[in-house]
């Protein structure tokens, strides 16, 4: 959850970055997570290598009677489709592969300059000493003796290209960093239902009971707002339980005839949520409950 | 007592706003599963306007909602209509034919000289490996592996190394085999010579002269057999794309290496930013010139034998390529 202002320095520590549109708002963008992207790298793999097996299907009847013109095909299949593979997705509208589009991340330029194709040509052709090149002296290091050795000392040489994204606060493979390009999360949430609507009358009437006086209301900032939203749309019984009984506790509220925990939490969000808002709008944002303003 | 009937006024903007929000999402659903261009003309005027809608309810809710999902979906939102809205605006297909017909050649013209420093090297180490390997064939094993060479190694029959240019042979020393290794071997070559240039050139050096002795122990084994005519035909009827397409690939590394080693005015990284475009553009062509040269060899070479023809299609490739770089075009306006 953003504030209206700028971003704090633990946001910017956990990945959102500054993006401010050429009509001034800061879209805030969030960085993709390195889980996210060796995932979505996997899952791209295995696409190829279901590609691969395909074409290898495909082929193999051809084999039977011209063995060197089905390797040959093949060849260039693979040379396609490891050249090609990610660039052509990534210059798709979504800038993003089938691995990328599952885990709704995407490519973008750094700063505001357009993703041009050569910058996603680029952070992919790098993608053979980012990727390719340790992996092949790793599997070299197998092969025991004085080469074995030497394939470990490259591996670890090359290591520091996989491991790039580790090592800096962008979070850039080494192809990101001379591309200028990043990968951003692109989170595509629906728009839940408002929490202070009710959708049918009769709940209207139940929610009326719920009077809280202000000092009742008072007892929490926006950072419990927030849980208490969280919790009322996970609507898990047992946390809504527990979660009621707290509240009534902190605010020595004495049950009524008829109320639920989820009918008193919502009442009590949406009353929460007036006078804080109410406050935010005069210029004050109380940040929890140890916030006393 | 505070009663919960007066309404909140986070509630109402968004019940005010929400049916904008909902118009952009579903224009944007359509524009990323398809393109702008299907949109109506109608359509394209309302596409800003929802734009900045979007964008003015993003500062409003964050001012005034405390409402996570609003804004959370706001910020998705117009994170989304922002990348459609400044993204590219080209087509894949014009962004294809703009390769071809003017960013490759011209970020090609613009490295001449690394492309005549890269050739020179590649051209210095076949120069080497050919007098060494003619001098003293025990070099050859130095410059070639067991796995690249198959059996051509200077021990071997003068029948055999011409059942090899021919591809009578249809066993494991033919050509489909070799030529497979041979072409994915060189597209990573190149795309190595290129990678590995930020670190000042000097590894697309080193791998440009190491390919050239290659080439060179090869070509001089041929000749000590009275086979260099032949051989010459086998490499360049594909050899002449190919061979282009590596020295491209090293003056692209060249290109990106000059501009690490010599900032100039710039710190080194904006010095490599600012011309790693022109040399991933030139790498671009390079592995489509490798897909070429890889149809060459598969089909071509299987097909023609006779050696003249071998080298009319290698020379007339060469001037292709020489013409399509260099010819004078125009330049991009804009």
């Amino acid at each position: 959850m953003s504030q209206a202002g700028q971003l704090s320095d633990a946001q910017i520590k956990i990945g959102r970055r500054h993006l401010v549109t050429p009509e001034g708002v800061d879209l805030q963008i969030e960085l993709a997570d390195v889980g996210a992207r060796i995932g979505a790298f996997t899952i791209d793999l295995v696409i190829m290598s279901l590609m691969l097996f395909g074409a290898i299907f495909a082929l193999g009847s051809m084999s039977l009677y011209n063995e060197e013109l089905a390797t040959t095909i093949f060849v260039l299949i693979a040379f396609l489709l490891r050249s090609f593979y990610f660039t052509l997705f990534e210059l798709g509208r979504r800038a993003a592969t089938p691995g990328k589009m599952i885990l709704k991340i995407r490519v973008a330029a750094r700063g505001k300059a357009r993703l041009s194709a050569a910058s996603v040509f680029t952070r992919n052709a790098l993608r053979e000493i980012g990727f390719f090149l340790p992996l092949g002296f790793l599997l070299g290091i197998g092969s025991g003796g004085v080469d074995g050795w030497m394939s470990l000392l490259a591996s670890i040489w090359t290591g520091i290209f996989l491991f790039f994204p580790l090592l800096n606060k962008d979070r850039l493979r080494v192809g990101d960093l001379v591309a200028g390009t990043w990968v951003v999360r692109a989170p595509r949430p629906m728009l839940a239902a408002d929490l202070v609507t009710t959708d049918k009358p009769e709940n209207e009437a139940i929610f009326a009971k719920f009077a809280f006086t202000p000092a009742q209301i008072d007892a929490y900032g926006i950072k419990e707002l927030h849980v208490l939203e969280d919790v009322l749309r996970a609507k898990d019984p047992e946390v809504l339980k527990d979660v009621a009984s707290r509240i009534r506790t902190k605010i020595g509220w004495v049950w009524e005839d008829g109320e639920n925990d989820i009918s008193f939490l919502r009442a009590y969000y949406a009353a929460l949520r007036g006078r804080l808002e109410s406050k935010v709008l005069m210029g004050v944002r109380r940040k929890d409950k140890f916030d006393k303003r | 007592m505070i009663r919960r009937t007066l309404t909140l006024k986070s509630k109402r903007f968004r019940e005010e706003r929400q049916a904008v929000w909902k118009e952009m999402e579903a224009m944007l659903q359509r524009i990323e599963s398809r393109s702008v261009r299907d949109l109506t003309d109608e359509e394209m005027i309302k596409l800003p306007r929802l734009y900045r809608s979007t964008l003015s309810s993003l500062s409003v809710a964050r001012a005034t909602s405390l409402d996570q999902s609003v804004v959370s979906y706001l910020e998705s939102l117009s994170t989304r209509a922002y990348y459609v809205i400044y993204g590219s605006q080209q087509r894949l297909r014009d962004r294809i034919f703009n390769f071809f017909a003017r960013d490759w050649p011209l970020a090609v013209q613009g490295a001449w000289k690394d492309l005549a420093a890269s050739s020179f090297v590649f051209a210095l180490g076949m120069l080497i490996g050919f007098v060494l390997v003619s001098n003293n064939p025990d070099w050859f094993y130095s410059f070639v592996g067991e796995g690249m060479a198959s059996g051509r190694n200077p021990a071997a029959s003068e029948e055999y190394l011409r059942d090899t240019i021919y591809g009578y042979e249809k066993s494991e020393g033919g050509l489909g085999a070799f030529a497979a290794y041979l072409f994915s071997n060189n597209s990573r070559v190149s795309i190595f010579a290129f990678a590995l240039g930020f670190a000042f050139a000097l590894p697309t050096i080193a791998l440009l002269l190491y390919n050239g002795l290659a080439i060179g122990a090869f070509i001089a084994v041929f000749t000590s057999k009275d086979l260099g005519f032949e051989i010459g035909g086998w490499l360049s009827i594909h050899g002449t794309t190919e061979l282009f397409a590596i020295a491209l690939a090293g003056a692209g590394g060249m290109l990106i290496g000059r501009a690490v080693a010599f900032p100039g005015e710039m710190t080194r990284m904006e010095s490599l930013r600012s011309k790693a475009e022109q040399a991933a553009i030139i790498l671009g062509g390079v592995v489509v010139m490798m897909f070429v040269a890889g149809v060459l060899e598969g089909f071509g070479r299987q097909l023609i034998k006779n050696d003249w023809l071998r080298y009319g299609i290698g020379g007339s490739m060469l001037m292709f390529w020489l013409a399509y770089f260099f010819l004078p075009r125009k330049a991009l306006i804009s």
